[in-house]
């Protein structure tokens, strides 16, 4: 899959000295949803501004699509829909108005065939005659979505898209950013919420303290980096672990019921069992037990835990 | 998916966008935007023209509610100029809209381009408006037309400019006010709007020649009446300085970034 975003050795410090990005490098792969997730203060906004064109970058180069997006900063800004965080938007303005600007802006004349079908797409076609301020928070937000999509982009930034929305409308808007995807649009979202980075997204970029840690795709982050956790029930509480298990890395919870166990998920099948025979061997029984997947959250947490 | 602007070197498409909206704002705010000026001119009419005026007699030949015309003209130019300039700019920064203007491929000539043009679209048809209220009060006589064209247009683009830097400069509706109330009313009140400078006492006179705004106003009734304080020359001058001085601060604020990228 070719690049449509490539950044090499990026870097920025604000004229205050706080260094926001640091030696960044990123390929985004075309067609596919990239999700950025980092702690408040990470960098992500600031990454994003940087390859918009609203924040200048200190150091490195960005490329959309080919384009430097200093040097040939029309062709490359072109490409990008940006949906900012916060509800920026005229608030006196109509939908339709709105998004007809937005178009415009961007360099390409009036088409209301296609302002109507983003209209309608996004449940506002009912709407396009009232001023923006009437609306609900969750339909300003689809506003701002439909301002992006307006000049018919080919990669869209979605800047915590979801914060503050109900489940319902979160869930719409998982099912807009797949369409979307589906019409080959390239989506790069960054996000507070772990579980929509884990519904949604083909890879995996974790920013902190303006580094970029970590780029995996979601299912070899999950396999390299995810734990299982098995826990034993015991049928009789143990007072301590016993000497012959020293080695296996077991914890003892619930008073001595509960025997805990964490081993990596692609290694399960070499050494539960071996657990499980050894315990038997001492004579060590229990009446039920139980495993638990580690989900993106841990892995997210442990990383950024890890770098404090 | 279209990506046109790929080769594109002008995005006109933009500077229509920006100003239309500028335009449909001044719809929406037409009682404050057409109507205010309208009537605070026509009560200096009543006030000056016709019960202070009628005891003044004539200025250089001319009927002194006909004199103040230029200058009443060129008051709401200054002052719509730079509050429509610098409200149009301003006010997406402070609603944070700016950002779309900023991530779009669009030039900081072109941006310039559509706000400034917007705001003296608005400051011309506004003293344009004005003009037809003063023909309801008092005689008019336009001696050089294209002189006077050339002296609205250039003073309505030159004091969008400034009005834009102030909009950028400004940190909040504070400041943004600071500029219009506190120094350009002032300087206009004392350029010549109510009388000549030739009226005042030596030392006085002298002093209002460091006023910029004595040049343009000068320079504007002269292509009415064919009188001026300044000669015109002078005024034509001095307005070109201050249209390149603003140009060259719009210039610098976008080459820095100045409060619109960090």
């Amino acid at each position: 899959m070719a690049n449509i975003i490539s950044i090499s050795k990026l870097g920025k410090t604000y004229a205050s000295g706080l260094v926001a990005l640091q030696d960044i490098d990123l390929d985004i792969r075309r067609g596919e949803i990239f999700a950025l997730l980092g702690p408040n203060g990470a960098g992500k906004t600031t990454l994003i501004s940087v390859i918009c064109g609203i924040v200048k970058p200190s150091l490195g180069s960005v490329f959309v699509d080919g384009h430097d997006i200093l040097s040939d900063y029309r062709a490359a800004r072109a490409k990008i829909g940006l949906v900012p965080q916060e509800l920026y938007t005229d608030m006196f303005e109509t939908p339709w108005a709105t998004l007809s600007f937005s178009r415009g802006l961007f360099g390409l004349p009036p088409d209301p065939a296609h302002i109507e079908r983003v209209l309608r797409d996004l449940s506002l076609w009912n709407k396009r005659n009232d001023k923006i301020m009437t609306l609900s928070g969750g339909m300003k937000r689809r506003v701002l979505i439909g301002k992006a999509l307006a000049h018919e982009p080919e990669v869209l930034f979605l800047d915590e898209p979801t914060a503050g929305v109900d489940v319902e409308l979160r869930r719409d808007m998982w099912a807009l950013v797949r369409r979307l995807r589906d019409n080959g649009v390239t989506i790069i979202l960054t996000t507070h919420y772990i579980a929509e980075a884990e519904e949604m997204a083909d890879r995996i970029g974790v920013i902190s303290k303006g580094k970029l840690i970590l780029v995996e795709t979601k299912t070899a982050l999950m396999k390299k980096l995810g734990k299982k956790q098995l826990t034993l029930h015991l049928q009789e509480p143990l007072v301590a672990i016993p000497p012959e298990l020293s080695d296996w890395g077991l914890t003892l919870n619930n008073g001595g019921s509960d025997l805990e166990v964490s081993f990596d998920a692609s290694k399960e099948h070499t050494t539960i069992p071996m657990l499980l025979r050894r315990l038997s061997e001492l004579g060590i029984g229990f009446k039920d037990l139980n495993t638990r997947e580690s989900s993106l959250e841990d892995i997210f947490v442990s990383l950024v835990t890890e770098r404090k | 998916m279209n990506s046109p602007t790929q080769t594109l070197k002008f995005n006109y498409h933009a500077i229509l966008a920006i100003y239309k909206f500028e335009m449909a704002r001044f719809r929406r705010t037409l009682w404050q935007s057409i109507v205010t000026p309208v009537i605070t001119t026509s009560l200096y009419f009543v006030v000056f023209g016709a019960a202070i005026g009628s005891r003044m007699g004539t200025i250089d030949g001319v009927h002194y509610g006909s004199f103040i015309v230029p200058g009443l003209i060129m008051l709401s130019l200054f002052t719509e100029s730079v509050s429509n300039a610098s409200f149009g700019i301003h006010m997406p920064r402070f609603t944070g809209t700016i950002f779309e203007v900023l991530s779009a491929p669009v030039s900081a000539f072109e941006i310039v381009l559509a706000y400034v043009g917007a705001a003296a679209t608005k400051s011309i048809l506004l003293g344009l408006i004005i003009l037809a209220t003063a023909d309801f009060f008092v005689p008019i006589h336009i001696a050089h037309p294209f002189w006077m064209v050339g002296f609205l247009l250039l003073v309505a683009s030159a004091f969008s400019l400034f009005g834009f830097s102030v909009g950028i400069w400004a940190k909040g509706f504070e400041q943004l006010q600071f500029v219009p109330m506190l120094i350009l009313t002032p300087l206009t009140f004392l350029g010549g709007v109510f009388y000549s400078i030739d009226m005042l006492p030596g030392a006085w006179r002298t002093f209002s020649l460091f006023n910029p705004i004595v040049y343009v106003i000068s320079g504007f009734r002269w292509s009415f009446y064919n009188t001026a304080d300044v000669g015109v020359g002078i005024s034509l001058a001095a307005t070109l300085f201050f249209f390149l001085l603003c140009l060259g601060l719009v210039w610098l604020i976008f080459r820095t970034g100045y409060r619109l990228k960090s």
